[in-house]
């Protein structure tokens, strides 16, 4: 068919204009096709489902109205479950953050052995979250690895993943040593950024090294931290791996977190309806955060330049 | 704090006789490295060492090395269930997975970047709108649809929902950013030498792409590998598991983890990436570097 056109309109101008439109809409037809199907058609239908009464197993879908936000309200767990996603953000943020930050200042500045400790901070984040957290697991029992190790030093451990609160420490800390390691590799490309100029120009006019990190490297390095905030944030929310494999969202629902929730509402007691208005919630969530994530890359724009 | 020793001479006072202030900041910033290091270190070398022992000897003490080689755990984990099996699912669903990406993406983020068609734009921002919505949102009617399509139970649903939903369009998004600072003269000079698109795109543009590509190749093949959440809500023969469903299988009649070969299947699924690490470092970590878009 293309072939045809080019031979019947070969000689005119407009030809070759018409003939790369049609490649155009070629190029990106199946990334187009795959958008509507498994992206725009479901963001839509997860808003409709969220007003029906479904269930996976029954098959049996009657309009609800507003019943499942309702639901919600006075869904206990449902309460629990946003408050254990809070804490748990509000736990591995600073972490990974402020930990980031800090090994990216340690290795920065020409370090002897840096590619090494790079390498070493890394090594989580290549490795599957499930091997992550089954070893997490593992060294996490009464009598195990971690406990092992404070013992030494003369501190008798918890038994970490059967105790609520203990539970949510573990979860936390492992997503962390995880996750740390991008963070470190954003920071570090941030501070490689920043003109060697100005730091020397500061420290001709007598300034100290902390006053060069006070007042040069940290406020040119602040776009990049709001910038890695925001993505830890929308990456703390959607955790689910790493819950699932080491406490199963337990114990007493400590670790149940939102998307945790969506899955034991639609997968373990098939409730779609519901477990869908769930997942309206946590839409509308990321969709705040993205925005904000878009105001910040306007201004900190990182892996579009050069 | 004082690396500025060098710079200014007044603080030459405060240096002690033997070690500079340089060094010893220099000391003090690999005390903490090393101190930080042991969570990260650690874990795999506990992974590693209780894969050797014997059951008896998994908890409760911290030695070095274990005292007895048990290699043959190393057997039971392919005894236990078909891991070559899971092994071979994995590595191919990540391959075929990260080949279409390629593919897709160069073609689409081309599209979008180089031809001028009605829609461009549009089609585009529409596209941009799904890199805010993680597949956890929408994974009940992807469900329905994967099952009314008669996918479940099939390695389909790991496959093309990755090569052209969310993760396919971040990748496009990446390979359209390059293409955007192509040059128009190379096109330009191809057209003339009788080039039609395929051809460009072919022969110029993605020869000069190799750094994206490996980029996107890098991201889609961890990604397509580490996934778990799909493939434990469609996948119920166990024929079918790739490597993170299989990990969690080594459990007894009871559901307790039968450690040691748990943790050799473990091993075995970590050892292979880290060896690709060590290898490629430079390119991984500058791959993630390039995605701050990875949330």
């Amino acid at each position: 068919m293309i072939s045809n056109l080019q031979r019947e309109n070969l000689p005119s101008g407009m030809s070759l204009k018409r003939r790369d439109e049609i490649y155009g809409y070629l190029f990106i037809a199946p990334q187009m096709i795959g958008f509507l199907l498994f992206v725009l058609g479901p963001l839509i239908a997860v808003f409709v489902f969220s007003f029906q009464d479904r269930n996976l197993l029954l098959g049996q879908i009657t309009f609800a109205g507003i019943d499942n936000y309702q639901a919600m309200f006075k869904d206990a767990l449902f309460t629990k479950t946003l408050q254990n996603s809070l804490i748990f953000t509000a736990g591995l943020v600073p972490l990974n953050v402020l930990g980031g930050l800090f090994i990216a200042l340690l290795l920065s500045g020409n370090l002897r052995g840096m590619i090494f400790f790079r390498a070493i901070f890394f090594l989580p984040v290549i490795t599957s979250a499930a091997a992550w957290a089954i070893v997490w697991r593992f060294l996490l029992q009464s009598e195990s690895g971690v406990n092992t190790f404070l013992q030494a030093v003369g501190i008798d451990g918890p038994n970490w993943l059967q105790e609520p609160n203990w539970a949510m420490v573990s979860v936390i800390v492992t997503r962390a040593l995880k996750g740390v390691g991008i963070n470190m590799i954003i920071f570090l490309a941030a501070i490689k950024n920043i003109p060697q100029d100005y730091q020397e120009a500061a420290r001709v006019d007598g300034a100290t090294g902390w006053q060069v990190f006070r007042r040069i490297t940290m406020p040119l390095l602040a776009p990049a931290v709001f910038l890695v905030t925001v993505l830890t944030i929308i990456g703390a929310l959607k955790v689910f791996d790493t819950i699932f494999l080491m406490t199963n969202g337990g114990p007493s629902n400590g670790t149940m977190v939102l998307v945790y929730y969506i899955y034991y509402q639609g997968f373990q007691f098939f409730e779609t309806g519901y477990a869908s208005a769930l997942s309206v919630v946590l839409f509308l969530v990321m969709f705040i955060l993205t925005l904000i994530q878009w105001q910040l890359r306007r201004r900190f724009v990182f892996d579009e330049q050069e | 704090m004082n690396k500025n020793s060098l710079h200014s001479g007044s603080s030459a006072r405060w240096q002690m006789p033997f070690i500079s202030n340089r060094r010893l900041f220099a000391l003090l910033k690999y005390f903490f490295l090393i101190l930080v290091s042991i969570p990260f270190i650690f874990p795999f070398w506990w992974m590693f060492t209780t894969s050797l022992k014997p059951i008896s000897d998994v908890f409760g003490q911290l030695t070095l090395l274990p005292e007895t080689w048990l290699f043959s755990n190393y057997i039971e984990v392919f005894q236990f269930q078909p891991f070559a099996l899971h092994y071979f699912n994995s590595v191919y669903i990540a391959v075929l997975v990260t080949v279409l990406t390629l593919i897709m993406s160069a073609l689409a983020g081309y599209g979008f970047a180089r031809i001028r068609f009605r829609g461009n734009s549009l089609f585009f921002v529409m596209l941009l709108t799904s890199l805010m919505m993680p597949i956890e949102v929408t994974i009940i009617p992807n469900f329905y649809l994967i099952q009314s399509l008669g996918w479940t139970d099939t390695h389909l649903p790991l496959i093309i929902p990755s090569v052209l939903g969310p993760q396919g369009i971040v990748a496009t998004f990446m390979m359209r950013q390059f293409f955007l600072s192509f040059p128009d003269e190379l096109e330009d000079a191809a057209r003339i030498d009788g080039l039609g698109r395929f051809g460009i795109l072919w022969r110029i543009a993605l020869p000069l792409a190799r750094p994206i590509l490996g980029t996107v190749a890098i991201l889609t093949f961890l990604g397509s590998w580490n996934s778990f959440l799909e493939p434990l809500i469609y996948l119920s023969n166990q024929n079918l598991f790739t490597i993170p469903l299989s990990l969690r299988s080594y459990t007894d009649s009871y559901g307790y983890p039968l450690w040691n070969i748990q943790l050799a299947a473990t091993v075995l699924s970590v050892v292979p990436m880290l060896i690709v690490f060590i290898v490629a470092q430079r390119q991984i970590v500058n791959s993630f570097a390039r995605s701050g878009l990875k949330g």
